[in-house]
Parts: C-alpha cells; sequence; structure tokens
C-alpha cells in the first residue's frame, strides 16, 4: 500500500500570549508589554475567540487526516498480530508501504521504464520479504478467532475424528455424543432396497449434468414441500414455489441474514442456542447477534419481558434489531415452542415491525407426544400478507434423513422479495446436481417417507427415555425435550465452581476421563453454568449404558474431588 | 407487555408497517438486469430445436462445453455404475458418503483434483492437495477469496473485458468494489504495465484501497491465454504495491494447445520468496473443462497458509457434495482417462474454433485471435452506426430478434471499446453450428445488399 499524503503541518498558534522566552529580560518586556496592551483591549476580546476557534478548526483537521492513516494501520496491525501464530506472515505494522528510500513519483516512472530488470531484481532479492507480509480481510480475524482452535466444539470434533468409538472395533474410542449425524436409521434400508434408483438409473449423465435453476429442481422442491407438510402433521400444506434450496442450513441462515438485516444490525437470539450462530450469522455479514438469555426456572422458555428489554437497551446503544431467530423444535433444550409463544412471537415482532427467523431444521425428528410441532407457517397461515411477509423458516433434510454430506437445505418464505434475493444468492451456495436427483428418487416416494418417519421417531423416543432414565439414575436431570436429537442436562451438582471455569473443567473431564464428547452450555451461550448439551441420535440402544458407565466413572470422579 | 412497549410503538414502526429488507437484497448489484441475461430469458421463451423448432433463438451466450460428454459417459458406463456414484464400496457406502460433512473434503478427491490440475498443466507445476479448498463451483470461490483479501469498500483491480457475474460474485455481497484495467484492442486486449498503474491510481485518487488484481486465465471473454511476460509484469506490481494475485483459471483445460499456457502456478514454481508466494491464488472448477457445471465443483488454491485455514473454514457455506466427491474421485485420478480426455477435448475445441472463425471470416467479420476457451471474441464495430454503447445494444438486440441468436454484448462485459461480441459454440452440435453461421451469412449479405 503506497501512502502518498504529504506530511502535514501542524498548525502553529503559538502566539497566544504565552510567548516571549526570549533572550533577556528586556527582549521579553518589549514583546510583553505591546502584548499586554492586545490583549487587555478589545483586541484580547477579538483574539481570545479567534485563536481557540482557530487552533481547534485545525486540530479537527489535523486529527481527521491522522484518523485515516491509523484505520488502514490498524487493520494491518491486527491482521499482524492475529497472524502471529502463522508461520508465513511477519508481523509489520507498516505491512502496506514500498520501499521508503523511493521517491514516490519519480519511483513510478523508473519501474515502469526499469521493469524487466526489476522483475527478477524483486522476486530474488530478500529485501521484500521483510517489507511485511501481504494484508488479508478484518474478516479473517473473525473467522479465526471465532472458529478458534481451542474451543470444545472444536477441540471435541478433533478428539473424536482421532479416536472414534466403535462398539466391535474400538470400544475404549471416544463417543460422539456432540454432532447430530442420526447415522444409526438412516437411508441405508432404502437404498439397499432399491440401488437402481439410488444410482439414478436411466438418468445419463448429460441429463444432470448442465446448469439448472440455482435456487434447485422444481420436482425436489415438490418432494421437501411434500416433507414438510408432513412433519406439522399435515395442519399447514407448504408450497414449492416458496422454497429456495441451498447447500446446508448454516448457508440458508447466512443466506438470510443478508438479506434482513445490513452490516452493524443485528438479530435477538434466544439463548441457550445452536452453537452454529456465531458463524452463519456473523462472519460474512457484518450483521451481530444479541443473546437473551432464558433461564432454567423459566424451563427455558422464552420471557417476552427480557425479549422487550433486550430490544430496548439495543435501540438505547443504536444497534437496530432487524429480527429474532428461534429454532423449533429448540436447539439444544429440544423444547417445542407453545402455540401461545409464537403467537406471542408474532405480535412483538409485529409491534416492532422485524423479522422472525424460525428454524425448523428438526422439525422431522419430533419424538415426544406431550406436545406438539407448531410450525410459525401455521400462526401466519390465517394473518395478514404483510405479516407473513415477516416470517422466513429454516429447514433442514439432513438433520431428518442423515445426509449430512448431502448438504441440502431450504429457506421457505412468504416474502416475494426475499425469495427472488434468496434465489440469486444461492447462486453461491447452491445443491449439487447429481445430489438433487438422488434425493428427488429417494423422498419422492410417500410410502418411503411415511415408514421413515414413523420409524424415525419411534427409535429417536426410545432412546431418548433410555438416556433420559439413565441421567436420573446418577442424579442429573434433563429439561423435556420433545423433538431434535439432544437432551440438555443438568449437570450443576458436578461442576466444582458454579463459574463457566468450573463448566469447562467439568467439560474436560467428560471428555478425557469419560471419552465422550458433549457441548458445554457456554458453547450454547448459556447464561447459566453447568448445562450440557447430549447428542443422542448417533447411539444405538445397546450404546447407551456404555455412554451411563463412562458418565458414571466422570461422577465418582468429582465427588471424590469435591 | 407493559408500558415501556406503548412507549416505543409509534416510534418504531415505519409509516407503512411493511417489514424492510437489507440493502443487499434490494441492490441490483447481483447485475442479473443486464443483457447479459436478459438474453437468457429470451433463449428460454423460445429455444431452439433442430427438429421441433429450428427458428428459435440459437444460444451463444452461455459457456457451457458439451463437446466431450460422450467420453465422459463411456467411462462412467464402462467402469461399474454403482461404484462411481458411491466410491469403490457401492451403496453401502452410503452411509458413509451421506454422513462426510467435513469442510477438508475428501482426501481422495482433493489429490485426484491435485493431479487432475497438474496434468491440465503438464506437469509445469506441482499442486499440494493440502492446499485445496472445495467450494460448489468457482463463483462461491472467487466469491470467498474476496470476502477473505479484501474488506467492504476496498477494491479488487480486474482487466476489462471481464466476465459479466464478477460484478456479483465480487461485489454484491462483499461490498467490494472492482476497479476495471482498461484494454482495448490496439494489443489484442493484453494487460499492460501503464494500464495496470492506471487503474491503481483511479483507486487511489477515489481512496479506495485497492487489495488485489484479479486475472482470469486463459481470460473469458478473449479466449486467449496470458502471455508469460505479462503474468510476470502482474506478479511484480502485486509485488511491488503489496497486494495479492488472483488468477481464475477455470479455462486452463480448454486451451488448444497445451504448450500456449503457461499458468501462474508455473510461474511460482521456482520461487522461493514466502512473501511472494503467497499472494498468489487460484481458482479453478470442473464446470468448463468437464463440462459438469451442474454438479457444482470449485476450488481454491493458495500459497498461502492463513487463506488456505480461513477458506476452508468459510467453505462451510458452500460445501461440495460429498456423493459428488466420491463420484468424481475415481475418475479424476485414472491418469490415463484424463490425459485422454484433456488431449481430445483440446483438440475438438480447437476444431470447432476454427469452424466458426473461418465461418465468420467468410462472412466477412474479424475475430480476435484466440487460443483457448468455449467462444469467440467477434467485431462488429465496422456495423455499429455509432461506436457507442447504445449502438452496440442497438446491434445485439438485432442480433437477437432478427438472427435469433443469443450472444453477449461487450458492454455487458465492461469492455472499452463498442462493437465487440462474444459468441460461444461449445454447447451446441456442429449443426446448430452450421445453422448458426448461416443465420449470420444471409445477415450479412442483406446488409451488403443496402
Amino acid at each position: 500500500m503506497t501512502r502518498t499524503e504529504p506530511n502535514r503541518s501542524r498548525s502553529s498558534n503559538s502566539n497566544s500570549g504565552d510567548g516571549g522566552s526570549g533572550g533577556g529580560r528586556t527582549t521579553g518586556m518589549r514583546v510583553i508589554v505591546p502584548l499586554q496592551g492586545v490583549v487587555q483591549g478589545r483586541g484580547g476580546l477579538f483574539l481570545g475567540s479567534v485563536i481557540p476557534c482557530a487552533f481547534f478548526y485545525f486540530l479537527q483537521f489535523y486529527l481527521k487526516r491522522n484518523r485515516k492513516n491509523d484505520d488502514s494501520d490498524n487493520s494491518g496491525e491486527r491482521n499482524s498480530s492475529s497472524s502471529s501464530s502463522s508461520s508465513s506472515s511477519s508481523s509489520s505494522p507498516n505491512s502496506g508501504l514500498p520501499d521508503p528510500t523511493r521517491s514516490q513519483s519519480a519511483g513510478h516512472l523508473t519501474e515502469l521504464t526499469g521493469l524487466p530488470r526489476s522483475l527478477s531484481r524483486i522476486l530474488l532479492s530478500p529485501r521484500n520479504s521483510g517489507g511485511g507480509a501481504v494484508s488479508v480481510s478484518g474478516r479473517v480475524n473473525c473467522v479465526i478467532k471465532g472458529g478458534g482452535d481451542s474451543s470444545p466444539y472444536y477441540v471435541g470434533q478433533k478428539r473424536v475424528e482421532e479416536d472414534p468409538y466403535n462398539d466391535l472395533g474400538n470400544p475404549d474410542g471416544v463417543i460422539q455424543l456432540g454432532l447430530a449425524q442420526n447415522n444409526k436409521l438412516s437411508l441405508d434400508d432404502w437404498v439397499l432396497e432399491n440401488p437402481k434408483e439410488a444410482i439414478s438409473e436411466g438418468l445419463s449423465i448429460s441429463g444432470i449434468a448442465s446448469y439448472e435453476p440455482s435456487d434447485g429442481l422444481l420436482e425436489l422442491k415438490m418432494a421437501v414441500a411434500g416433507f414438510m407438510t408432513e412433519a406439522t402433521k399435515n395442519s399447514v400444506s407448504f408450497d414449492p414455489s416458496q422454497l429456495v434450496l441451498t447447500s446446508g442450513a448454516s448457508s440458508a441462515i447466512e443466506i438470510l441474514s443478508f438479506c434482513l438485516a445490513d452490516s452493524g444490525n443485528a438479530f435477538l437470539v434466544p439463548t441457550p442456542c445452536s452453537p452454529g450462530y456465531d458463524r452463519d450469522v456473523k462472519w460474512r455479514t457484518g450483521v451481530d447477534v444479541i443473546h437473551v438469555p432464558c433461564r432454567s426456572a423459566d424451563n427455558f422458555n422464552m420471557s417476552m419481558v427480557v425479549l422487550d428489554r433486550a430490544f430496548y437497551q439495543a435501540k438505547k446503544r443504536g444497534v437496530r434489531i432487524r429480527g429474532i431467530i428461534i429454532s423449533n423444535p429448540s436447539n439444544p433444550t429440544g423444547s417445542l415452542l407453545s402455540r401461545e409463544n409464537l403467537y406471542a412471537l408474532l405480535d412483538f415482532a409485529r409491534e416492532r415491525n422485524i423479522h422472525i427467523i424460525s428454524n425448523e431444521v428438526f422439525a422431522g425428528s419430533v419424538h415426544g407426544e406431550e406436545d406438539e410441532f407448531v410450525s410459525m407457517a401455521e400462526i401466519v397461515d390465517t394473518e395478514e400478507n404483510i405479516d407473513r411477509e415477516r416470517v422466513h423458516i429454516v429447514y433442514d433434510l439432513s438433520k431428518d434423513f442423515s445426509f449430512p454430506g448431502l448438504r441440502s437445505a431450504a429457506i421457505y418464505s412468504f416474502n416475494e422479495n426475499v425469495l427472488s434475493a434468496s434465489r440469486k444468492l444461492t447462486t453461491l451456495s447452491p445443491v449439487s446436481s447429481p445430489t438433487q436427483h438422488l434425493l428427488i428418487s429417494a423422498i419422492s416416494n410417500p410410502k418411503f417417507v411415511h415408514r421413515f418417519v414413523k420409524t424415525n421417531r419411534q427409535r429417536l423416543q426410545s432412546i431418548y427415555t433410555e438416556l433420559v432414565k439413565g441421567l436420573k439414575e446418577l442424579g442429573i436431570e434433563c429439561t423435556r425435550s420433545n423433538g431434535g436429537f439432544y437432551c440438555w442436562a443438568d449437570m450443576r451438582g458436578l461442576i466444582s465452581s458454579y463459574s463457566e471455569k468450573g463448566e469447562i473443567e467439568l467439560w474436560n473431564k467428560l471428555l478425557n476421563i469419560g471419552k465422550i464428547n458433549v457441548i458445554p452450555g457456554s458453547c450454547c451461550h448459556c447464561i447459566e453454568p453447568g448445562w450440557f448439551r447430549i447428542c443422542f441420535s448417533n447411539l444405538s440402544e445397546s450404546d447407551v449404558p456404555v455412554v451411563m458407565n463412562r458418565i458414571r466413572k466422570v461422577c465418582e470422579t468429582c465427588k471424590s474431588q469435591n | 407487555m407493559g408500558l415501556p412497549l406503548m412507549m416505543e410503538r409509534s416510534s418504531d414502526n415505519n409509516n407503512n408497517n411493511v417489514v424492510e429488507l437489507s440493502r443487499v437484497a434490494v441492490s441490483d448489484t447481483h447485475g442479473e438486469d443486464s443483457p447479459y441475461f436478459a438474453g437468457w430469458k429470451a433463449y428460454d421463451e423460445n429455444p431452439y430445436d433442430e427438429t421441433h423448432n429450428p427458428s428459435g433463438v440459437i444460444q451463444m451466450g452461455l459457456a457451457e462445453n458439451q463437446v466431450s460428454f460422450d467420453l465422459l459417459e463411456t467411462y462412467l458406463e464402462k467402469k461399474n455404475p454403482e461404484g462411481s456414484m458411491w466410491g469403490s464400496k457401492g451403496a453401502p457406502g452410503f452411509r458413509e458418503n451421506a454422513l462426510f460433512q467435513d469442510y477438508h473434503g475428501l482426501k481422495t478427491f482433493r489429490q485426484a483434483m491435485a493431479s487432475f490440475m497438474e496434468q491440465i498443466r503438464g506437469g509445469k507445476a506441482r499442486f499440494d492437495p493440502d492446499r485445496i479448498v472445495l467450494t460448489a463451483g468457482a463463483t462461491a470461490a472467487n466469491e470467498l477469496l474476496t470476502f477473505i483479501l479484501a474488506d467492504p469498500n476496498d477494491a479488487l483491480l480486474v482487466p476489462t473485458p471481464y466476465y459479466p457475474g464478477f460484478d456479483r460474485d465480487l461485489r454484491w455481497r462483499t461490498g467490494v468494489k472492482i476497479v476495471p484495467i482498461h484494454c482495448d484492442s490496439s494489443n489484442h486486449f493484453q494487460i499492460t504495465p501503464e494500464a495496470l498503474e492506471s487503474a491503481y491510481q483511479t483507486a487511489r485518487d477515489a481512496n479506495i484501497r485497492v487489495r488485489g488484481v484479479l486475472i482470469t486465465n486463459p481470460s473469458n471473454p478473449l479466449g486467449a491465454t496470458v502471455q508469460k511476460k505479462v503474468l510476470e509484469d502482474l506478479l511484480d506490481f502485486c509485488v511491488r504495491k503489496n497486494i495479492h494475485l488472483v488468477s481464475d483459471e477455470i479455462y486452463s483445460g480448454s486451451v488448444f494447445h497445451a504448450s500456449e499456457f503457461t499458468s501462474v502456478a508455473e510461474i511460482v514454481e521456482n520461487i522461493d520468496d514466502v512473501s511472494v508466494k503467497e499472494r498468489v491464488h487460484i481458482v479453478y472448477s470442473l464446470s468448463k473443462d468437464l463440462g459438469l457445471p451442474g454438479f457444482r465443483v470449485g476450488t481454491i488454491y493458495s500459497y498461502n497458509d492463513h487463506v488456505v485455514r480461513t477458506a476452508r473454514r468459510m467453505s462451510s457455506f458452500t460445501l461440495v457434495s460429498s456423493q459428488t466427491q466420491h463420484m468424481l474421485a475415481s475418475m479424476l485420478s485414472d491418469v490415463e482417462f484424463t490425459e485422454k480426455y484433456i488431449r481430445i477435448n483440446r483438440e475438438r475445441l480447437r476444431t470447432r474454433y476454427e469452424t466458426i472463425v473461418e465461418g465468420l471470416k467468410k462472412a466477412g467479420i474479424e475475430c480476435l485471435k484466440g487460443n483457448a476457451g468455449l467462444f469467440c471474441w467477434m467485431n462488429l464495430g465496422f456495423l455499429l452506426e455509432k461506436k457507442t454503447k447504445e449502438g452496440e445494444l442497438q446491434l445485439w438486440d438485432v442480433i437477437l430478434k432478427e438472427l435469433k441468436l443469443n450472444i453477449s454484448p461487450g458492454s455487458s462485459c465492461h469492455c472499452s471499446e463498442f462493437g465487440w461480441f462474444r459468441v460461444c459454440f461449445a454447447n451446441m452440435s456442429e449443426n446448430t453450428l452450421e445453422i448458426a453461421l448461416k443465420r449470420i451469412h444471409e445477415f450479412m449479405d442483406r446488409r451488403r445488399r443496402f
């Protein structure tokens, strides 16, 4: 980066009355006396007002010029400090300066004519390696900090990958209870029964290779809409033309963040929430997330009063709230939002004129029988257009069908402008076409879908029940979960100190002594320490006792230490 | 809810109570209103078909490679079809396939990509599979790199004419600007050091910080490779200004003669100075060379560890389907097949190119001398009454409505000279190409008579 601003001279206002430091006293008197005369008279009034104003003006001018340089310097410095861990960049704060020995304008001219020679000179000379590393954007810091390798989320994941549990092959391995993969019941059965469909028989490569509508094939959208309808037990009929398909729920959330908020705005997110929002909402959009804490005393239900307060506080800080993101069934607690709650939420959004993003990726995995799943789509079904247009639903085939690798999620919206923008944005994160064709064959078979959904729910419920029972025997209570793959477990009794530190200590014990990977509540931004998210969809019935034993071991360790 | 809510209500609501969208959502930076996309619409409404609609619009605005499909089909049929879809384990491999969601990408697939990219460059450069980051298409790769290399309101320098999609891919969500490096026909649209400096200065004068130069090599829409000397000058320039160099080499496998292509990877290969290397990034995709745009397989290859790490994490938003990775991994690592494919693909494209250029020459139309890609850069400046953008668009409209040919006007590629058009020739059968040429001949004859 060349900086061509010339040196600024600070305007000197040293002609204010404190001059006269001259030589001897007589010289001093010769200056002071007339000055006194001036200062005491009308002249003094004049000078007294003009000089400070002039000084103030020039000071502002100088500071403004300087600030511009500081900004470009600052980003360079930030990058330098963040890249101190990277071996390749040198942390010079002047990462943009060219060789200072060259004068600016003359330098350019000589460079032009001398190019053929200077190429080898620059490439071979070591001079430039000290000149500073080329800088990257400020976003990089966000990514490196946020996706930090030291976060429990990533550390645990890595441990599982290095030493994965297998009931036969590796019984002492780390059991994955952190990530929802749902791999015990999968499309395997269907694929084995229908291998031909699975490989898109009869579909030559030219039929699937060319450019296709960026937001997904109509047939796939119809199939997805059908599945979403089924998940609500037919109380809502989803319209395929209001769907935009994209490569993953992360992408769906990010696209919606880009569409509904400008950089500097924020979304309200009740916590505990999905750990993914920090990345999906914030990384590239410049949109912030304001956590609205929910408490165990309320069963982690949203309180409208607290929401309201958060909104008001943000407004006072000058942050414009553009929407609220809820997950239903909830990640991590697994609870289903009641109809009353959803109506209250709509009222809140209507009064504030903001959007609602309803993350319903677990809609197809409702396993409890006590509460019913109510989609936000059902709530706005009978509302005015003006309110339907503020609701946007995120759905993810991967969660319900156990294909996270196939990257296929959807945005469902009643807002034509959002759909139009999303359709264009999803060209940057589309679903691969052979995948679309495969999915079409897989889920367009209604009999199969019905059977799959039913079996899935039954299995999840039985595993969940076993797990909760086992935890209870160990003195660990869970919140009531009716949907999704998670147990939200209260391990406050096991932590050494009621703080995040205590929670992380326990998490460490669970990982290293118990060899299970669970997600600590702090990753979900839970305001109360000691809660843990346990994913049970990876487990089969026989795995549950193994998990219980592991946790028991940790409990005993904790008790003996406390 | 109480008092605070009541107080806020009137001041929070907009006048009409309709919920607002973001600036990104309502802006037209996506560029989809340009003629580039409008022509596609005309084609969609009246598409040419050899038998059913012989007078329909022939799509010559889409750079898609259909000349070598048969090679892919034969290959996939010969190998076990189940194996090709799911990898060597067949259907039971589906489960592992479906579960895989690591943003590192399948190692076998990355190795296959690295090997394929090396082959295209005739082994003149090595690619390390661990520096490959997978994205769902080159579109996503370009946007991702822009997010990483530049902040909002910074700029990338891009030589004109350039691919119209860059306006969206580089600018829309990133907030980054494009400052054009003006190239003209006096030297076959090659980038000159003067043009580079001038573009850089333009940005500086507007108080915009330049973060890098992004070139397409071979160039879209010119259909020509960038000379080695120019690449060296570019790298030199980037080192001097301490900025990045991104080389979109999506058409590298479509160069008619392998010897005429120099990749920036070759130049960097012999450089040890890390501070020089780490500013170079390459974008590649299988969409053009293999003719598989629907598969959405793109990659960023960077010599900068920081960029690789960040890109990998950010690629979470745009991962390549694991099924696709499996499907292509075995195909791309079959060196015998890829060598044959690359060779035959190049020959066929060259033949097509020669056909169209000859055909146009007979009609009295000259093209820029090209040696790569799926299109030619045609000069119709002599047909313009007024060498202005309006004049060019008028001519484009005539060609679309009268000749029923959808070609891309140079202005949508931000070309500073008017009258140039990009004509794609690889997304149709040879017959269709003949028909298109016939229409052009007839048009030119008609014009000569008047």
